[in-house]
């Protein structure tokens, strides 16, 4: 029994690794077919040198950035709030916009935006999509806030206020800090939400604000092109690092 | 839901209401606002170009019952029925052997979860990189002489299911593993001395005890995968319309938002409802 669920965990493991590892060791093939020919690295030249990869790239870090910042702030500061006393009706919509399918968030997303737009000299942009990562990422934050927070001592932060701290003081300086690697661990998770959706940003981008999932989606479709193996390998890559490093990071 | 204990301290409303306003009208635009859009666009008519007007209808939703509409979310019933049985089937023995493997639990549990870290839309691509005409799959067996013309891997139902499974299988085996976890082995060892072969304590002593880790598993597969969209329109291809195509399709190519309003609306109301049914008091996320 012991033994064949470890040959079943193998094969189960090798499903889940080795298509993405195929897809980087092709990443370094010279060849333009999928029979490896002479380790090259002119797929990844041949990215560097796309500017439209640059481009989309650029936009997504900053929009990711600027949308884990907000998440990730007001999602803590919320996960607080409901953690001091419930909210049925927020709870509600956050547990809501976890639910809702993606597609669904997108499209009611727009609507809204070109029923706004009637009114208002505005168009679709980063703006746009930056406010609809915020709001996707928020209940990813909440909800791991406030699993830490349910295993924190209520006493701690009444003895602080016993102490004489504020209310706030109490909050920033003694409950904060019992929070910081559920901080750490729901930002990476709103960062990796945003830089990897495809389906509500190509809904709500501009034409200004490609998004390198929506590129990478346009050349996907487009057929065979290695240097969208080399992309997958950087952004794979590039996200593997986030996590060491902020598994670090929560670790000290 | 949390459940205070103890005493509160003093006066605590002034700042939590302070910290819950920012969530409350970020909900209020981004979630709140859009859904009473698209409610009110479900009962309007399609605008001449783009858009809604007046008057109001229930046509949208009475065409809904078209047998079109109804075979397409039956495949998408269908599809997703069969992905989140696979990963089910899939996960469970690999939540057991993590499980039991002592002290490199951990390891064997973060390496079913890299992959959800990695992106969605790699992952997907990788499986398009596999399966076409041109892909790895097809040129081996070429290259050996299995086979002289390609088979025809991508672009079809299967694909799209193998698509789906290989991306929310951590999703399934991550609470089965937590409850097959939490289990009491004397219980297991006590089915043994009463005489139960492993088959048997397996369908009659483990399973009943995973149903919440089987339950949470299945809503974490099935409702993503109802409304898939990605999926779908880069491993099936043009052939394989399901529900969230649809709605994607009403809402630029074919510019019939009112329609692909109420689609919307059919789709929460099915995860919703499903989330309703298979509720168990006492869990949730929030």
């Amino acid at each position: 029994m012991k033994r064949g669920l470890a040959v079943y965990a193998v094969f189960a493991y090798a499903f889940l690794h080795v298509p993405l590892l195929i897809l980087a060791i092709f990443s370094f093939n010279s060849s333009k077919f999928a029979v490896w020919e002479s380790f090259s690295f002119q797929w990844y030249r041949a990215v560097a040198a796309d500017a439209n990869l640059i481009e989309s790239s650029v936009n997504s870090l900053i929009i990711a950035i600027v949308a884990t910042a907000a998440a990730t702030i007001i999602g803590t500061l919320a996960a607080y709030g409901l953690w001091k006393k419930g909210s049925a009706w927020l709870s509600g919509s956050l547990y809501l916009s976890l639910v809702t399918p993606e597609i669904v968030t997108g499209v009611s997303l727009l609507a809204l935006f070109q029923w706004i737009f009637r009114f208002a000299h505005l168009r679709l942009g980063m703006h746009t999509v930056i406010l609809a990562h915020v709001g996707f990422s928020l209940a990813y934050v909440v909800v791991v806030v406030l699993a830490r927070l349910r295993s924190y001592d209520r006493t701690l932060e009444e003895a602080a206020l016993d102490l004489g701290a504020t209310e706030f003081g109490a909050f920033y300086r003694v409950t904060l800090p019992y929070l910081a690697p559920a901080i750490a661990a729901a930002a990476m998770l709103a960062f990796t939400v945003s830089i990897d959706d495809y389906v509500i940003t190509s809904l709500v981008a501009g034409v200004d604000s490609q998004t390198l999932p929506m590129v990478i989606y346009t050349m996907a479709r487009r057929g065979v092109n290695p240097a969208l193996n080399a992309v997958s390998t950087l952004l794979v890559f590039g996200l593997g690092m986030l996590i060491l490093l902020s598994e670090r990071f929560r670790k000290a | 839901m949390f459940r205070r204990r103890g005493p509160a301290p003093v006066n605590t409303k002034t700042l939590r209401n302070i910290f819950l306003a920012p969530t409350a009208i970020l909900t209020a635009i981004t979630m709140l606002a859009p859904l009473a859009i698209i409610v009110v666009y479900s009962l309007l008519t399609r605008g001449a170009y783009v858009g809604v007007e007046l008057p109001w209808t229930i046509e949208n939703f009475t065409r809904l019952w078209d047998p079109v509409y109804g075979i397409i979310f039956l495949r998408s019933f269908w599809i997703a029925a069969v992905a989140t049985t696979l990963c089910l089937v899939l996960g469970f023995p690999l939540a057991m052997f993590i499980a039991r493997s002592g002290p490199r639990k951990n390891l064997y549990l973060s390496l079913v979860i890299l992959p959800f870290w990695t992106s969605f839309l790699i992952r997907t691509y990788a499986w398009m990189f596999l399966l076409r005409d041109t892909g790895i799959i097809n040129s081996a067996l070429q290259a050996l002489r299995i086979i002289r013309e390609p088979l025809p891997l991508l672009y079809n139902d299967g694909a799209v299911i193998l698509g789906l499974v290989y991306g929310f299988l951590p999703f399934m085996v991550l609470p089965l593993y937590a409850t097959l976890e939490r289990l009491d082995p004397s219980l297991l060892e006590a089915a043994a001395d009463l005489g139960a072969r492993p088959w048997d304590t397996l369908v009659r002593v483990t399973l009943p005890l995973c149903a919440p880790g089987i339950r949470a598993g299945a809503i974490l597969v099935f409702i993503p995968c109802l409304g898939t969209y990605l999926t779908s329109d880069l491993l099936g291809g043009s052939k394989t319309v399901l529900i969230g195509n649809l709605v994607q399709n009403q809402f630029t190519a074919s510019r019939d938002w009112p329609f692909g309003a109420a689609l919307s609306l059919a789709l929460m109301a099915i995860a919703i409802g499903l989330l309703f049914a298979v509720r168990n008091r006492g869990e949730g996320l929030l």
